[in-house]
């Protein structure tokens, strides 16, 4: 495993690399590629944490776990929820703020506050020929030129290995209610939490667990004020039944890393479709299911060499397979085929910016439709 | 400003090349110079080239159309939205087509309950909000020329506006693109669902300045509007206290639609201009707050509460819609102001908020050096700056000098931690300070960007990169 501990060695291992490199933080977000594994974990730290400027700096090998706690220090959070994998996909290690980024992992509470990459304001990377690359800054509004760091988010290590990043926090909330409805389909959830999200009662969560038919709704933010508004969003909804509150945390973090489908064999698959689309798509799907995102978001547990695409027919575009064993993913592929332009562009970009093909060959790449 | 010498091949071939392009858009070709001169520049109106001619399409078919007679030309196209960049962002070269979406306007499709509106590009910011109006819904994103500017050109520069401490820029509210590439090719980057699944190319093309396409339909985030809004006015006596004041409320946890911040220059001008009644003071913010009555009353509870302890002279709360016009007043006719003082150029860099007293400091010390007045006012809570220098553009060197102060503070930004640009963008305007904000090798991979999308380097020539920088790659092309 390589292992560097700065910028300047990374992109010097970079430039001696003479095959495949598998780059990852704590490789806890998905099967890792082929090739020499190479870690980032040995660049770690906080740089800069101004809290008044609602701003952050650190090394991409800086644990997750670590990021979250001088935050929480500082009475701010990621707002973006970043979701635990370890669990569900069964992987060891201690994840970093670096694998966040670069898988641009986000929770439920994405359906309001935004993705992982909507809070990125700048970056540092190493190309593919060793090149270090800075873009963006640690200002909140910055226009500057093209926007690379919003590229790299999500691109699962292939355009650069990503060595720091700055990101924007927000105030973690001092209270969180949630309203739980029960007995609700997935037209039922759907209509309900976009009924709730189109309010201006700021949800920041709204997930359903198809298998007890309950919907969820979460509010964040002063005491007082969550809970007037927890009442008056409980009387808009009533169509939709009668909620019970539940004070507290709640089921949030085993909604956000799917953590009942953690024990239970088969494929996990998550479909990204407009919300009200989303109960057709199921309906299509089969298997067991979690909705998250206001129905934006689905995970699918079906048995294991599914072919889930092909029974979605026209949605089989908008799934991603998350788990399953190696044979599966190569004849289905991780991600859903696209159009011939986007597989163009994205060829292009990978040859500019990684010309030896070294970083996570085969991972993020989907196929020409 | 320099610009490439025009490809005198391009000039004498005008005549064929606007036959070529009326073949394909007969009715939306502009060549007689008197109407091209229309194009000339955009709201940078110190620079102005008039195009070689311009064309108007009225689909996404009729762009791709245009674009594959002018990438078989090897002619250079300036995408336009409004025309309302303070950047030179669509600044035409002689030998450029204007590509203007001014008739794309149609609203395509709205989905409340998927929280989206698809439109064409063409359409103002504005009339984006108005349509969802009705329902309750709003777009987000609110430059301060949004009743004019198109979402294309929103797009293009990654457009914010005053509220984004709460909602994010464009690019946060942006789900998905149609965009026609150089040569033809209709492409669609995200979609309503809002997420990427292969490669974030549609965070690329967002504020990529029509470098990378000419952008013709977008699927746009709507939110729900709150039920209220009301604003504190908070005076003090020194710039760097209410600094202080900003980091306080941010650090105790309340996130305020808006924090704007006007130091003594400017607070004078406004009130001359507007009378607005506001207190002689050394620095004011304003900070908006939103949500129903009761939680309105709460926030600004706190807000006037914190600042208690950094000594204002005043803390004036609004108590009703009247109040809050009052109090905004001002700051609305801050550049209606300046204007009546004489001609003034607008900078737009953007500071780490925590650098706010500091870098008004050498602010004032710059513009001393040069003999020139400057106004600040400022997003307080992103830390994007909008310093107004006054200057008189009839004395000879008056707009000169003014630029070169500018310069020097945007270059005070990027050594303050912060950036040349936070709203407006790039353009030309700033093109020639992209190296001291970035190294070579950042220059590189953001250009590489623009290989991978256009090979030629046709689109929206001599913007964002400096001329030197790019000059291998746009003569190999």
């Amino acid at each position: 495993m390589l292992r560097p501990t700065s910028e300047a060695e990374l992109a010097d291992m970079i430039r001696a690399a003479r095959g495949p490199l598998a780059v990852g933080g704590g490789f806890t977000r998905g099967p890792r590629a082929e090739g020499e594994p190479l870690t980032v974990a040995g660049i770690a730290g906080i740089d800069l944490y101004e809290p008044g400027s609602l701003t952050l700096v650190a090394k991409a090998g800086t644990p997750v776990a670590e990021v979250e706690r001088v935050l929480a220090e500082g009475g701010q959070r990621l707002a973006f929820e970043p979701m635990d994998l370890r669990a569900l996909l069964g992987t060891a290690g201690e994840p970093t703020l670096g694998g966040v980024i670069a898988t641009n992992a986000s929770g439920p509470r994405r359906v309001q506050a935004g993705a992982a990459r909507d809070f990125l304001l700048g970056m540092r990377f190493v190309d593919g020929t060793g090149m270090v690359v800075s873009n963006g800054g640690r200002v909140m509004k910055n226009v500057t030129g093209l926007d690379l760091a919003r590229l790299l988010a999500g691109s699962h290590g292939t355009l650069g290995v990503v060595t720091e990043v700055a990101l924007k926090v927000l105030p973690a909330p001092e209270a969180t209610l949630t309203l739980a409805f029960g007995g609700h389909d997935p037209a039922k959830a759907v209509a309900c939490m976009s009924a709730a999200l189109g309010s201006p009662f700021e949800v920041t969560g709204a997930a359903q667990d198809a298998a007890s038919g309950v919907t969820r709704l979460r509010l964040e933010g002063f005491a007082q004020a969550v809970a007037v508004r927890a009442e008056r969003l409980a009387k808009l909804l009533k169509a939709w039944g009668t909620a019970e509150v539940e004070e507290g945390p709640g089921p949030w973090a085993a909604i956000r890393d799917v953590t009942d489908f953690a024990t239970r064999p088969g494929d996990v698959w998550r479909l990204s479709v407009r919300p009200s689309e989303m109960p057709q798509a199921l309906a299509l799907a089969g298997g067991a299911q979690r909705l998250d995102w206001g129905g934006g978001r689905a995970w699918v547990l079906v048995p294991e060499g599914t072919d889930l695409r092909g029974r979605l027919g026209s949605f089989g575009p908008r799934a991603v397979l998350v788990r399953a064993a190696p044979a599966t993913r190569a004849a289905l592929g991780t991600l859903p085929p696209e159009a011939p332009a986007v597989t163009m562009l994205s060829r292009r970009l990978r040859e500019r910016f990684d010309p030896r093909g070294l970083f996570n060959p085969g991972l993020s790449e989907a196929r020409a439709a | 400003m320099e610009m490439p010498v025009p490809n005198a091949a391009i000039l004498a071939r005008k005549e064929a090349i606007v036959a070529r392009l009326r073949a394909v858009l007969p009715e939306g070709v502009i060549d007689d110079p008197a109407e091209t001169r229309a194009y000339e520049c955009d709201a940078l109106t110190a620079y102005r080239c008039p195009p070689l001619c311009v064309v108007l399409p009225r689909s996404t078919e009729e762009v791709a159309a245009v674009l594959r007679v002018c990438h078989a030309e090897g002619v250079p196209v300036v995408p336009r939205g409004a025309g309302t960049s303070l950047a030179g962002g669509s600044l035409p070269t002689a030998d450029a087509v204007v590509l203007g979406v001014a008739r794309l306007t149609r609203v395509l499709e709205v989905s409340y309950e998927d929280r989206f509106i698809r439109v064409e590009t063409g359409r103002t910011n504005l009339s984006v909000s108005a349509e969802v109006e009705a329902e309750g819904f709003f777009y987000a994103p609110d430059p301060s020329s949004q009743l004019a500017c198109a979402i294309a050109g929103n797009i293009a520069m990654n457009s914010g506006g005053a509220h984004c401490l709460k909602y994010g820029v464009t690019t946060n509210n942006l789900l998905g693109v149609t965009m026609v590439l150089m040569d033809g090719t209709v492409v669609q980057l995200g979609g309503p669902e809002g997420e990427a699944l292969g490669l974030d190319l549609l965070a690329a093309v967002c504020g990529s300045e029509g470098q990378l396409g000419v952008v013709t339909e977008a699927w746009l985030r709507i939110l729900p509007r709150p039920e209220g809004a009301r604003p504190v006015l908070i005076a003090f006596d020194r710039n760097e206290t209410a600094g202080e004041c900003v980091a306080a409320v941010i650090r105790a946890g309340l996130v305020p639609v808006a924090i704007e911040f006007m130091d003594r220059p400017c607070i004078e001008a406004c009130e001359a201009f507007a009378k607005a009644g506001y207190p002689d003071c050394e620095a004011l913010l304003i900070v908006e707050v939103e949500g129903s009555e009761a939680e309105i009353a709460d926030q600004l509870r706190r807000i006037a509460e914190i600042a208690r302890g950094f000594q204002p002279m005043e803390i004036r709360e609004a108590r009703d819609s009247s109040e809050a016009a009052r109090i905004w007043l001002g700051r609305k006719s801050a550049f209606g102001a300046m204007g009546q003082m004489g001609d003034y150029i607008c900078l737009d860099g953007t500071i780490p908020v925590s650098q706010l007293g500091p870098v008004l400091g050498r602010i004032g010390e710059l513009a001393d050096s040069y003999g020139l007045r400057v106004a600040n006012v400022f997003h307080a809570g992103d830390g994007n700056m909008h310093p107004l220098i006054l200057f008189d553009a009839n004395s000879a060197d008056g707009l000169h000098k003014a630029e070169a102060l500018g310069f020097d503070i945007l270059r005070l930004c990027v050594e303050m931690g912060g950036c040349l640009t936070g709203e407006h963008g790039v353009g030309v305007e700033k093109r020639d300070l992209m190296t001291d904000q970035f190294r070579p090798e950042d220059l590189e991979a953001q250009m590489r960007v623009k290989d991978a999308f256009d090979p030629g380097w046709l689109l929206n020539p001599a913007k964002v990169f400096p001329l030197h920088v790019s000059a291998g790659r746009r003569a190999a092309a």
